[in-house]
């Protein structure tokens, strides 16, 4: 069983975090954050398994990816098998890049509705639920058409004039969110 | 709507604008997202959907990233969960999958709720709550919904077939009894075609069988099929690691499956599944040579490959084989010893794991010196990891692969210089329990010792402090050991001392009190105050005085444990140091230079010299100025030892040593008064220290009226203002009571002179205190004629043979078992405690596992069994409520009595099935072998009916697959696998 997902930038930054045994919130800041210490001392060469038995009890390992800015983490059970594992983050990460297009950090920071329905078609449960990426990215597509879908008086009468408005006050601020933005990837 | 709550749901801030808030940090973090915080409770009261629904997504993404208690909207989590709008529902159900436990009380409202959306026409919403239910589920839950879960097994929608499947392990585990209902339908979707449905079904099943595996062992040959026919590699690793369980438990499967891993493992272009054919082989087929064979032979790939990854797995497979094939370890030594410079901290912690395995009796010194050697070089850490493996693997089984204690305690004396040694604790216990148990080893021990006490610059670091304190203990208790006591003094008294918390303080302290009295006992002896001849006499009723001391009413904490063994030994003893300082002073003198690793009864000798009147009165000066200052000390332990110490040496001064002074010829009164008093204290001091057992105080009989499982909670209440007592004290107490038993038959007559001297009872009780090493007689001795485990067999039989009159006789005797064992290097004895080494770990453990597993096997089990002869429609529930009773009930050895008699059914004849299943009678009783399978169709076909909405369609299938079912249920393996 897999028992939780994490994404974490390297300044120790939650992106998502996804706890299949539940656990207090408290918990999971601690877990993330010890998680986080041992990732951020090791090498870029080194394997990338380690023991998790004294954060997750008993039975318990890490993989993780390095990508960019961020550590993709699974921690799983031995019921689940490494190299399977180091898969799956692959097919999670194939996935994110196909759905959003070269996917970057900024792409995990906006989109946090995405990235879980992305994860939730991958693993359901803390069980492998799809490995095939194309079929994720066929059921987040439908879900993502099914989610926006208005109907069409309270389109014209409620939403249309607040998305104006929000469309405007973007714009608005276009320039200084953007410089922003690229500040915090360079 | 009212206009307020208009605007403010036109300008709502959604998700995206909280992030981009959070993100430009105008106000810092915290204050944005507080900020944030109130304009989500303001929001999420509000009537428009839409808005509460933001309100709560941006509640989600604060709790889920920013680690918010949002345990405060679980009711509006409920209501937005009940909106009609698809967007709106997602929203709520992934907060309720974030947020809920069991212990929320609105779980109980979303119920319907969850019944709705699981039999809604949408796919999308039926798969938002499946998932939300395979994280949320509680047993209410789950028994509710079963029958949706039942239905929804068999949807034609793959994509909500497989979350089912998912959501079916949950379901299980929460509530046992729904595997009667769901199991069949479990079952079909692992003949399906669809690949999808495959690996997801394999995969509950693998969770379901690492559980506990012998309940699948009927559905092997399924198993075994996917294993020969599958080409998926994520359904193929699922299958091999339910294998690797089953196989296990049942030969005749591992014989079976066997051939298809090997071929998989030689095919396979996939080093995941490569790798789990390894680890199935390695595990559970660990007899089949050939297959070890071809598996280490691909682990020798793996290790040589470039891929960290691959190489850490290989080791972590060699780990494995180790305890079986530890040729397979020795084949690959060079790469194992290798990585322990890796880089890698992973790999170096794997390959230092796998060289301790490779430790015997005859590499262990080599072994140990290299890792030392490089424990010096790496970094703390894994320098502790070395230390630590070295450590635990010498003084497994107690010292069992150590041949030479004196090389062992050197080297424990040289880890405890590494500068980031941070095993204090661990090498603490072991020179004691060294010194308790190996009493060959006591002279190098007392010299390691002394080498870290004299050391100043140790007393500066605290990872040292309890290795410190156990050298101080073990010089002081083995002092007779001891070059050069003066010296030992010094070092115990020496100023830095005061670094040292005052627990070690006072272990320091109580040595340095236990070397002033050997000193003094041996001037007395070596000046002859203690006349030789009379000796023996005088020791012997002194030994009796000391022991009934012992008794004393306040001073019971200390087994007087051999009481005659012990007074025999101390009269072998004194006689002896007498017998040497006397006759073998004028031979050894100015010897003591030359160093060596001589036995104790040259060293003995060696220092006797030094006991002039200058030295003593030096050493009791040298004590008096350290010592003074401890009076003032805040800890009561050392204050007190401070205390008895300085007063001691009053007495001593005053009585002794002024008659001393005076000319020898004068035998008056208070010398012989004073050389009692000393002679006294030495006694109390002499007593030899056993190892003692883990169990020890699980002997020890419950007095009648002390109930120690009382639940004291209740105590808290009454009176919150009392502190319960530390740990240390209870343990105390507890002792107390039953310390004597057999043993202390020989001093109950002598009761009555206990109070003859009462300086030396407080000083003997404050003795017991020492280290808090308590020790009970074990059952054995106070059964058998054995005494408590002597430190040493050698010794007591050669004490046996020591009598007051052959003195000269005992010098050889005690040289001889001393020397040989140094130079022949042969083992010398190590006290092994009869049962009482270990704790019994795993005894205790059991029953609450056996009563899990037991219990889901027994529903599974039953599965076919039970739903055969009993789910009738009409009292579904009733069932139900039944099951779960039944469940709570069960006794751990009740289920498991049931599982046999499951499994060897078909070989009784039904009466004595009925005698023996009299609680299930009515279950199994018109049960005969003939039309088990005919009935229980029925029936289950009945109980399918009630559940399922279709059964129309699948009543033919039902059928041939309750036929399967009971058919391997009977036979538990199937024909084809013998």
């Amino acid at each position: 069983m897999i028992r939780a997902v994490m994404v974490i930038n390297t300044q120790g930054k939650p992106r998502l975090a996804k706890f299949y045994d539940i656990q207090a919130v408290e918990k999971q800041r601690e877990l993330i954050r010890s998680v986080y210490g041992v990732l951020c001392s090791r090498a870029d060469n080194v394997c990338n398994f380690i023991e998790a038995e004294s954060f997750f009890g008993p039975d318990t390992r890490i993989v993780y990816k390095h990508f960019a800015t961020l550590y993709f983490v699974f921690v799983f059970d031995s019921s689940e098998n490494e190299l399977a594992m180091l898969d799956l983050i692959q097919v999670f990460v194939e996935t994110l890049d196909k759905c959003f297009k070269n996917v970057c950090e900024l792409d995990m920071v906006f989109n946090y509705s995405k990235m879980h329905t992305i994860l939730d078609e991958i693993i359901f449960g803390g069980q492998v639920l799809e490995t095939s990426s194309t079929e994720v990215m066929k059921a987040v597509e439908e879900i993502s058409k099914c989610s926006i879908s208005f109907s069409l008086s309270e389109c014209v009468c409620w939403r249309l004039p607040q998305m104006l408005y929000r469309l405007s006050r973007n714009l608005f601020r276009a320039g200084g969110v953007d410089s922003m933005e690229f500040e915090v990837i360079g | 709507m009212a206009g307020s709550s208009l605007m403010e749901t036109f300008f709502q801030r959604t998700l995206e604008d909280l992030i981009k808030g959070l993100r430009l940090q105008l106000i810092g973090e915290s204050a944005s997202i507080s900020k944030a915080m109130d304009e989500i409770r303001r929001e999420i009261k509000s009537t428009d959907p839409h808005t509460k629904s933001t309100a709560l997504q941006k509640l989600s993404y604060l709790s889920s990233l920013y680690f918010y208690d949002m345990s405060w909207a679980s009711f509006h989590v409920v209501e937005v969960m009940s909106s009609t709008r698809f967007a709106h529902k997602r929203i709520a159900y992934h907060a309720a999958s974030h947020s809920f436990d069991e212990s929320t009380p609105v779980l109980v409202l979303i119920t319907n709720q969850l019944r709705k959306d699981l039999t809604s026409t949408n796919e999308l919403e039926v798969s938002l709550a499946l998932e939300c239910l395979s994280r949320i589920a509680t047993v209410d839950l789950a028994s509710d919904l079963t029958p949706e879960v039942f239905t929804l097994l068999s949807s034609s929608k793959v994509f909500v077939r497989k979350k089912a499947i998912g959501v079916v392990l949950r379901v299980f585990e929460k509530y046992p009894d729904s595997v009667r209902v769901c199991f069949k339908r479990l079952v079909e979707n692992l003949e399906g075609s669809d690949s999808q449905i495959l690996s997801v079904t394999v995969g509950v099943f693998c969770e379901l069988a690492s559980k506990d595996p012998r309940s699948y062992l009927p559905l092997a040959p399924e198993f075994y099929r996917i294993l020969v026919d599958s080409r998926n590699n994520w359904v193929l690793i699922k299958v091999l690691k339910i294998f690797a369980k089953l196989a296990a438990l049942e030969p005749r499967l591992a014989k079976k499956v066997v051939e298809p891993i090997c071929d998989h493992m030689k095919r396979t272009g996939a080093k995941s599944l490569m790798f789990e054919c390894i680890r199935t082989v390695v595990t559970s087929l660990a007899d089949y040579e050939s297959a070890v064979k071809l598996a280490v032979t691909k682990i020798r790939e793996l290790l040589i490959d470039d891929d960290p990854n691959l190489k850490y797995l290989a080791l972590q497979a060699l780990s494995i084989v180790a305890p079986n094939h530890l040729w397979a370890v020795v084949e690959n030594k060079e790469v194992v010893i290798k990585s322990l410079s890796d880089g890698d901290p992973s790999i170096k912690l794997e390959s230092l794991r796998l060289v301790m395995m490779m430790v015997s009796e005859s590499n262990v010194a080599e072994i140990s010196r290299v890792l030392l050697n490089y424990a010096l070089k790496s970094d703390p850490e894994f320098c502790n990891e070395i230390l630590g493996s070295i450590l635990s693997t010498c003084c497994r089984n107690v010292y069992e692969i150590i041949i030479d204690f004196d090389w062992y305690v050197s080297l424990l004396g040289e880890m405890s210089r590494i500068p980031h040694c941070q095993k204090g604790d661990e090498i603490e216990k072991q020179l004691i329990d060294i010194g308790m148990r190996v009493n060959d080893v006591k002279l190098e021990l007392v010299r390691v010792a002394r080498d870290l006490l004299i050391d100043p610059a140790l007393l500066g670091n605290p990872f040292l402090h309890r290795i410190l304190s156990a050298a101080a203990w073990v010089s002081g208790e083995y002092v007779e050991f001891s070059r050069n006591p003066f010296e030992l003094v010094e070092a115990l008294l020496q100023p830095r001392t005061n670094l040292l918390p005052p627990l070690i303080r006072a272990v320091y302290l109580q040595s340095a009190f236990k070397v002033l009295v050997f000193c003094l006992h041996s001037y007395l002896l070596q000046s002859g105050i203690v006349a030789s001849t009379t000796c023996p006499d005088n020791l012997a009723p002194n030994v009796l005085e000391v022991l009934s001391d012992k008794d004393h009413p306040e001073g019971t904490d200390l087994a007087p444990h051999d009481a005659s063994a012990h007074s025999k030994q101390e009269e072998g003893f004194n006689p002896r140091v007498l017998n040497q300082s006397s006759e073998d002073l004028p031979i050894e003198y100015g010897e003591e230079a030359s160093a060596g690793h001589g036995q104790a009864a040259t060293v003995d000798s060696l220092e006797r010299n030094n006991f002039n009147y200058e030295s003593i009165m030096n050493m009791l000066n040298l004590i008096e100025l350290a010592v003074a200052p401890l009076l003032g000390s805040l800890d009561v332990e050392v204050q007190e030892r401070a205390g008895n110490m300085l007063s001691f040496i009053e007495l001593v001064r005053k009585k002794m040593l002024d008659s001393l002074a005076q000319k020898e010829d004068s035998l008056d009164r208070d010398r012989t008064e004073v050389s009692e008093i000393i002679e006294m204290m030495n006694d109390a001091f002499s007593n030899e220290l056993g190892p003692v057992s883990v169990t020890a105080q699980l002997r020890v009989p419950v007095p009648d009226g002390l109930l120690l499982k009382q639940n004291l909670e209740d105590l808290e209440t009454i009176c919150p203002d009392v502190q319960p007592p530390s740990l240390n004290s209870f343990s105390f107490g507890s002792l107390h009571s039953e310390e004597r038993d057999g043993d202390s038959l020989p001093i109950l007559p002598k009761k009555e002179e206990s109070q003859s001297s009462n300086e030396s009872t407080s000083l003997l009780s404050e003795h017991r205190k020492r280290h808090g090493l308590y020790y009970l007689p074990s059952e054995k001795n106070e059964i058998g004629s054995n005494d408590y485990p002597p430190a040493n067999d050698l010794k007591s039989e050669s004490n046996m043979n020591y009598d007051a009159e052959d003195l000269v006789k005992l010098t050889d005797l005690s040289l001889v078992p001393k020397t040989k064992p140094n130079h022949a290097k042969t083992r010398p004895v190590v006290v092994k405690l009869d049962e009482g080494d270990q704790w019994p770990l795993a005894a205790k453990l059991q029953p609450k596992e056996a009563s899990l597993s037991g219990a889901v096997r027994d529903v599974l089990l039953g599965s076919d069994t039970k739903s055969l002869s009993q789910s009738k429609p009409s009292d579904e529930s009733s069932n139900r409520r039944k099951g779960k009773e039944k469940l709570n009930v069960d006794s751990p050895s009740e289920s498991k009595e049931k599982l046999d008699d499951v499994e060897q059914r078909d070989g009784e004849n039904p009466s004595s099935r009925k005698t023996k299943h009299h609680k299930h009678g009515k279950e199994r009783r018109h049960r005969s072998t003939g039309n088990v399978v005919d009935k229980g169709d029925e029936n289950v076909q009945k109980g399918m009916q009630n559940s399922s909405h279709r059964h129309g369609k699948h009543k033919a299938r039902q059928k041939t697959d309750v036929a399967m079912n009971v058919v391997p249920q009977t036979q538990v393996i199937p024909d084809f696998l013998l």
